[in-house]
């Protein structure tokens, strides 16, 4: 390798090095260079800046920080000489670090949460929300007029009382006074900073208008305005009462009281949950409720054990079918061994997506080609029976991997060098014991990194598993939507995806569960394969 | 020279040619050829004929080439449910656009990993080798609940966006592809880098026009595989895009025949046979190199 490189510039270069580096580099830039240069972290600086800027409105303050932090940082790396290393990677490493390693932690944190339809908020954002769902116009209210402002597309009421008083709020901001508004006809209509909504506007945005409730105050409970037209708010009082000390929530209708027992919503004496409730850090119960809880556990056992089976069947099924065509059209006699070739490559060059689909069609039960044409009109549940779906899903990734194995079998065979099989047969070895002794030991060394990466690549195979099967045929006794073919990816997509309840601190804890099995498997196959090589040097 | 006798040389004969001596030695080559033509093509040929049946159902489908018309095409390209035009230029946009700046962003990567000797450089590898291991989709929930923060404070690059999309398959594509670069960069000999150097070109020049273009195939490969990849992903897509406008095939030919039973088959069938035709071609065309990249990790 290059190690005599390696070792001349790890010894630090000396003080008129570096000043001569600089001065070849600034003299071979040129303009076009810092023009170029210039350009583009100009333009980066602008959406950075545009970002700050929203961020700021919405007071958002930690992500502020990062970015403004990385912003920063950016600009020096590309502004001061030097640092050639961290001026290629930067901008690889921001979305890797995004995008990948921050996501697996925060799947983390989500995996000792609450986190779920009805739980996705804070706290007192879910208190709010109970609130205003229960809202009911006041009979006695006086009629507000009203006026809407926009301010970078969050609207506003800028609201003149019965009194005169002009005030401003929108749905995060309760009404405070204004003393500066444009008063027309005793009402305030606009306000410096502010868009005044016009008709054709407020007629466009209805929805969005009807929707908003300006909280009157800090206190929740005393109510909101609300408009129907854009023009007169009335005040809306809750049915709900939150007394902040007790922190209770209570009916004023039935007089029930909820009080908040620390699981992340309100709940009544009687066991009834006020949803939405809140998002709160629950510790292992995830994990504890994956591992203890009947309709959970053994679902996740018999998945885990399918996806291994279903990921080892994958690879060996179409390995060995790989190499038998490797094997029966490695023979240079035969005639016709291209056009067989592009044929056998064919499904590996049909998107994956759309096998699955097709392969769905045509294994459909009552309609499907397989069980009309082929088998004269049967009914074989092929993807509805428990045990067919499993060999159904098997057989079409056979249909899909079977190429690969055959392109990469071929190549391998016909890396090993003649003189080996030819010395072999001098010697008097059969065919079978060239194959066995000589060629598979030598293949497989270079074939079983390929073997594990499609095994890795089987384990999470989720678009064959979910577009063939759905998963399916589903289990009755399971407490999570899972079936009889689920592999554990396509498990935490149901989980967190679909149906009406989405649980996805549930769904990140099997997240969890499946980067460990990744991990230890992945260190168990690494270990192998470093004592196969061994063995054959 | 060898003393030539006349009468003494002998042709050897050519065995004559027996059907069994032909089976044993190719002609049940043939055999296994036929059954694997039939096993790999009859399924292609299905949705062939299924596509060219102006009859919409899964059970029309199934004499195959009985009758032959366009009207399913004509179907997929006009159903305004089912946007299939709209579906095929996102996925086009959204693969091309990803290949391109994962080649980029890996090669700039790649680059300096393989010349460039600094301190968390050793560190910097081992983590992409062992990123690698934790595909990005194990956190597909982690990446929803990420993009819809985003998409409150912007919605333009949050949920139901194509950037938003694109920037979620960049951070996933990298280590990978940063890594097989690597492994071809060291291939090239530094002394190169070395003459252009003492030439007084900068390192950006060094890169730009001597590297990339050394290195082309494997931008090649590398490019093609994560079009591939970026066009058969449904996961993270049927996640992020929510508007059936928004959608890339995957996702939208997912939901037409998501019960296979009662949806409009030839009408799905078209949009497949002209969803996989570009990819089939490319894939065909550019075949050996694609091998060659499929094997280029295994190597060491």
């Amino acid at each position: 390798m290059r190690t005599d490189d390696t070792d001349a510039s790890t010894t630090k270069p000396s003080k008129r090095h570096q000043r001569a580096a600089m001065i070849a580099e600034a003299a071979s830039g040129g303009l076009k260079t810092i023009l170029i240069k210039i350009t583009l972290l100009g333009i980066v600086d602008a959406i950075a800046l545009y970002g700050l800027f929203t961020l700021f409105l919405q007071q958002q303050w930690i992500i502020f920080g990062l970015v403004a932090a990385v912003t920063l940082v950016v600009n020096w790396i590309y502004f001061t000489p030097g640092k050639l290393p961290a001026k290629y990677l930067t901008p690889g490493v921001i979305f890797l670090v995004v995008f990948q390693i921050f996501v697996v932690g925060y799947t983390a944190y989500i995996g000792f949460t609450n986190y779920s339809t009805g739980h996705n908020s804070d706290k007192a954002q879910a208190i709010s929300a109970l609130m205003s769902s229960a809202q009911e116009r006041v009979p006695a209210s006086p009629t507000y007029a009203v006026t809407v402002l926009d301010q970078f597309g969050t609207l506003s009421f800028l609201v003149t009382d019965p009194n005169g008083e002009v005030s401003l709020g929108s749905a995060d901001s309760p009404l405070s006074p204004v003393n500066n508004a444009t008063i027309d006809g005793g009402e305030g209509v606009g306000l410096s900073g502010y868009t005044t909504l016009s008709f054709q506007d407020i007629l466009s945005r209805t929805t969005e208008i009807t929707a908003l409730a300006v909280p009157f105050s800090d206190d929740p409970n005393d109510g909101a305005l609300r408009t129907n037209d854009g023009s007169s708010a009335y005040l809306y009082l809750s049915s709900l009462v939150y007394d902040e000390q007790a922190d209770t929530m209570t009916d004023a209708k039935t007089g029930t009281i909820f009080t908040d027992t620390g699981d992340g919503a309100f709940v009544s004496a009687t066991g009834a949950e006020m949803l939405p409730g809140w998002r709160i850090n629950v510790g292992f119960d995830n994990f504890a409720r994956a591992f203890t809880e009947e309709g959970i556990r053994t679902p996740l056992i018999s998945v885990t054990l399918w996806t291994i089976t279903f990921a080892t069947l994958s690879v060996a099924t179409t390995f060995f079918l790989g190499l038998f065509l490797a094997i029966v059209f490695n023979d240079m006699r035969m005639k016709g061994r291209k056009f067989y070739r592009v044929a056998m490559i064919l499904p590996y060059a049909f998107p994956a997506f759309l096998s699955a689909l097709v392969w769905a069609g045509m294994l459909s039960e009552s309609f499907g080609f397989v069980n009309q044409v082929l088998l004269g009109g049967a009914e074989i549940p092929w993807l509805t029976n428990a045990w067919l779906a499993k060999i159904s899903v098997l057989v079409v990734n056979l249909w899909l991997g079977f190429p690969y194995m055959f392109l990469v079998c071929t190549g391998a065979l016909q890396s090993i060098p003649a003189e080996l099989e030819e010395a072999a047969t001098v010697d008097g070895a059969k065919p079978w014991a060239v194959f066995r002794l000589i060629k598979l030991p030598l293949l497989l060394v270079s074939v079983a990194p390929l073997l594990i990466a499609s095994f890795a690549f089987n384990f999470n195979n989720f678009n064959l598993i979910y577009m063939l099967t759905g998963g399916g045929p589903r289990d009755a006794a399971a407490d999570v939507n899972v079936g009889a073919t689920d592999i554990l990816i396509s498990m935490v997509y149901k989980v967190a995806f679909t149906g009406q309840a989405r649980d996805y601190g549930l769904a990140s804890a099997f997240s969890i569960i499946i980067f460990i099995l990744v991990a230890v498997i992945s260190v168990v196959a690494f270990r192998k394969t470093k004592a196969l090589e061994e063995l054959n040097r | 020279m060898m003393s030539v006798d006349g009468a003494t040389r002998v042709i050897p004969l050519k065995r004559p040619f027996t059907l069994r001596r032909w089976f044993a030695r190719t002609g049940w080559r043939h055999l296994v050829g036929i059954v694997m033509v039939v096993f790999s093509g009859f399924p292609l040929l299905y949705v062939l004929s299924a596509s060219l049946n102006p009859q919409g159902t899964l059970t029309g489908s199934n004499q195959l080439f009985s009758r032959i018309g366009f009207d399913a095409y004509a179907r997929i390209l006009s159903t305004p449910e089912a946007p299939f035009a709209l579906w095929f230029g996102n996925t086009i946009v959204v693969a091309a656009t990803t290949a391109i700046l994962t080649v980029f962003l890996g090669a700039l990567a790649a680059y300096s990993f393989s010349r460039m000797r600094f301190t968390g450089r050793r560190v910097g590898l081992l983590t992409l080798v062992l990123v690698q291991m934790f595909p990005q989709l194990l956190a597909v929930v982690a990446i929803f609940l990420v993009m819809s923060t985003i998409s409150d404070l912007f919605p333009a690059i949050g949920l139901n966006t194509q950037i938003g999309l694109i920037m979620v398959y960049l951070g996933g594509a990298l280590s990978v592809n940063t890594y097989l670069m690597y492994g071809f960069f060291n291939t090239i000999p530094a002394s190169i880098d070395e003459a252009a150097k003492i030439d007084g070109a900068s390192h950006a020049r060094i890169f730009f026009t001597i590297i990339l273009r050394l290195v082309a195939p494997i931008l090649a490969v590398v490019g093609l595989l994560s079009f591939i990849a970026t066009t058969n992903d449904f996961v993270v897509a049927s996640v992020l895009l929510i508007d059936p406008d928004k959608q890339t095939l995957a996702v939208g030919l997912y939901r037409l025949v998501s019960n296979p039973n009662y949806a409009d088959w030839s009408a799905f069938s078209a949009g497949a046979v002209l969803a996989a035709l570009p990819v089939m071609a490319l894939f065909l065309y550019l075949q050996k190199y694609i091998v060659g990249g499929l094997t280029a990790g295994s190597d060491k």
